[in-house]
């Protein structure tokens, strides 16, 4: 039987850009381009692996968000994905971190899976455990911030690389893995891949295909609030001393003037 | 004053410095009890109610080295219904963000990852963030349920606020899905002998501008001067020159120490997102164009293998 992976992606302003809130508080998607994020392409790339040992595999590609985030997902058929699942809804504009995994967990269930593989984190939100909740959601084990990961024979298997020590884990599919930055460069789409992704086929889904209520996600819906976003001072001018053979001195008295040696 | 669970981050029961940030942090928004999970509570107790803890609830079992993850949020969901706290403080290591994310899950609650700040509010604890790359601060509260907050490492000092910290063991009940992922084997990160990365009060980092994995003697002999942790930019991980648990930036560790010193690193973006919020920043690069200038208290325009051992030298010298 065919190995059903679902791949977890998000559109995120680019990170190289100057990225803003919108009067509401939620990121403003508007001031920067959005582009799949740098780290679900790992997550895309370890699909595509997985995929290839296997004998028969169909990889599904899964986004949450606004019309231009079918950008992200066409990245990703166009680096090999077979097939999208878009979910939009007008609804969902400021839904946090609970939300958008009830959304995801709603829509893999819908899909139908074998394997769900997420990035380590968005480029924007930043706070990397989406995967850790979906597995939560779906009561399936949590095989997560992989630097290697295989599947074979109904079985997950990965190195997590902690603070304190490096773990070896396995688990039994159905599982929810997150791939980290060291788990391997992802390919480029190639002229082919580009074209053959524009017949791919995008299944598009609002919240009522999934059974979810407004009430449920949004902004008014959210589980936590934002009252405040200021953007941090701009650092005050430093002393630059170019080095004419005496640089490291100079430092070294910065450093005992501010007390650190 | 309604009590605040904290999670304990600890290894055998040594209590690692986070956890006694969250502690001071803790005391803010009400009484802290602690939650020690495995072996060493015994140990650990003393520091804990040293720094506040009125309470330490224990559980010990084989599971919660064995499986990931989850065996720690069913102890953590257990102790949250038995004390229904005000706030519950996790450490923002990758686990403790996995952890208090799950729990929030099980007990209807919202969540608040990579505070650096923390205060009492009307409407409760309201949380600091340092968000699109440190170039925003962003403050927060949790609308439903009990507030879930993960806390990042030196966003407080710890204080002394002596406690009973009466040890209480509990037994956990594992759900079923405790032991879905086995650890099978578990390799202890190599000692350098240097301060955490995340936890230092002092870094000293090198990027490309380095050259070599061996060059980065001169970086280490430079932090061990002064004290320091080691750090790395992506493109040094990137080229095989320093460890990937080195890497400062948007995707390895985030730091925020009192001083930060950037050797051979231009300050892309992506590292500025790790360092942006140290306190003192100092540069030593070649390139004056180089966008770390921007960021600096103090920086030397030339090159790192004169200045840098230059530096390490007059160091010792002032230290003696």
């Amino acid at each position: 039987m065919s190995l059903r992976i679902v791949v977890c992606v998000k559109y995120v302003p680019d990170a190289t850009g100057d990225r803003h809130f919108a009067e509401d508080l939620t990121t403003d998607r508007d001031a920067v381009d959005g582009l799949l994020s740098e780290l679900d392409e790992y997550a895309v790339e370890q699909a595509l692996q997985i995929s290839e040992a296997a004998d028969d595999a169909e990889i599904t590609v899964l986004t949450v968000g606004p019309e231009d985030a079918k950008d992200a997902l066409r990245k990703a058929l166009s680096m090999g994905a077979d097939k999208a699942v878009h979910v939009e809804d007008d609804a969902l504009h400021g839904t946090d971190i609970l939300g958008t995994s009830l959304v995801l967990a709603k829509a893999i269930e819908h899909v139908g899976y074998d394997l769900v593989v997420c990035g380590m984190a968005s480029t924007d939100g930043t706070a990397g455990v989406v995967p850790a909740i979906l597995a939560e959601r779906l009561s399936v084990p949590q095989v997560t911030l992989l630097s290697e990961v295989k599947v074979e024979d109904g079985t997950v298997t990965g190195r997590r690389d902690g603070d304190a020590a490096s773990e070896q884990l396995q688990a039994s599919l159905p599982a929810v893995v997150s791939v980290t930055d060291q788990s391997g460069e992802a390919r480029y789409p190639s002229f082919k891949g580009i074209m053959a992704a524009k017949k791919k086929p995008v299944e598009s889904l609002d919240l009522s295909d999934l059974g979810i209520e407004a009430a449920e996600v949004g902004l008014a819906g959210a589980w936590s609030a934002v009252d405040e976003a200021n953007e941090r001072p701009a650092r005050t001018a430093g002393t630059i001393v170019k080095d004419e053979g005496e640089g490291g001195k100079q430092l070294a008295a910065f450093l005992a003037e501010r007390k650190f040696i | 004053m309604g009590e605040v669970l904290v999670y304990v981050d600890h290894v055998d029961g040594a209590v690692r410095k986070p956890t006694l940030e969250l502690l001071t942090l803790a005391r803010r928004i009400g009484e802290p009890v602690a939650v020690h999970l495995g072996a060493g509570a015994d140990t650990a107790a003393p520091v804990l109610a040293e720094h506040g803890a009125t309470r330490v609830l224990a559980a010990d079992a084989s599971e919660f080295a064995d499986y990931l993850v989850v065996p720690k949020v069913d102890a953590l969901e257990q102790a949250v219904t038995s004390v229904n706290p005000v706030a519950v403080l996790v450490p923002s290591s990758a686990e403790g963000k996995e952890i208090a994310a799950r729990l929030a899950v099980r007990i209807g609650s919202g969540i608040i990852t990579d505070a650096i700040d923390l205060e009492a509010g009307t409407e409760g604890p309201v949380a600091t963030q340092s968000v699109f790359a440190a170039a925003f601060t962003t403050k927060s509260h949790i609308t439903k349920g009990t507030p879930v907050i993960t806390v990042k490492p030196n966003s407080a000092t710890p204080e002394a606020a002596p406690a009973a910290g009466t040890v209480e063991q509990f037994a956990v009940t594992f759900s079923e899905g405790a032991t879905g992922t086995k650890v099978v084997a578990r390799t202890p990160r190599e000692s350098t002998g240097r301060p955490e990365l995340t936890e230092a009060a002092m870094v000293v980092s090198g990027g490309r501008g380095v050259g070599a994995a061996e060059n980065f003697n001169i970086i280490e002999a430079l932090a061990d001067s002064l004290g320091a942790a080691v750090g790395a930019s992506r493109a040094a991980v990137d080229a095989g020159w320093y460890p990937h648990s080195n890497q400062v930036g948007q995707t390895g560790k985030q730091v925020s120490p009192q001083l930060y010193i950037a050797s051979g690193i231009s300050g892309a973006i992506q590292h500025r997102a790790g360092m942006q919020t140290s306190k003192t920043i100092v540069a030593i690069n070649k390139d004056a164009e180089a966008p770390i200038f921007d960021l600096v208290d103090y920086g030397v325009v030339g090159d790192l293998f004169e200045v840098v051992p230059q530096l390490t030298e007059e160091i010792k010298v002032r230290k003696g």
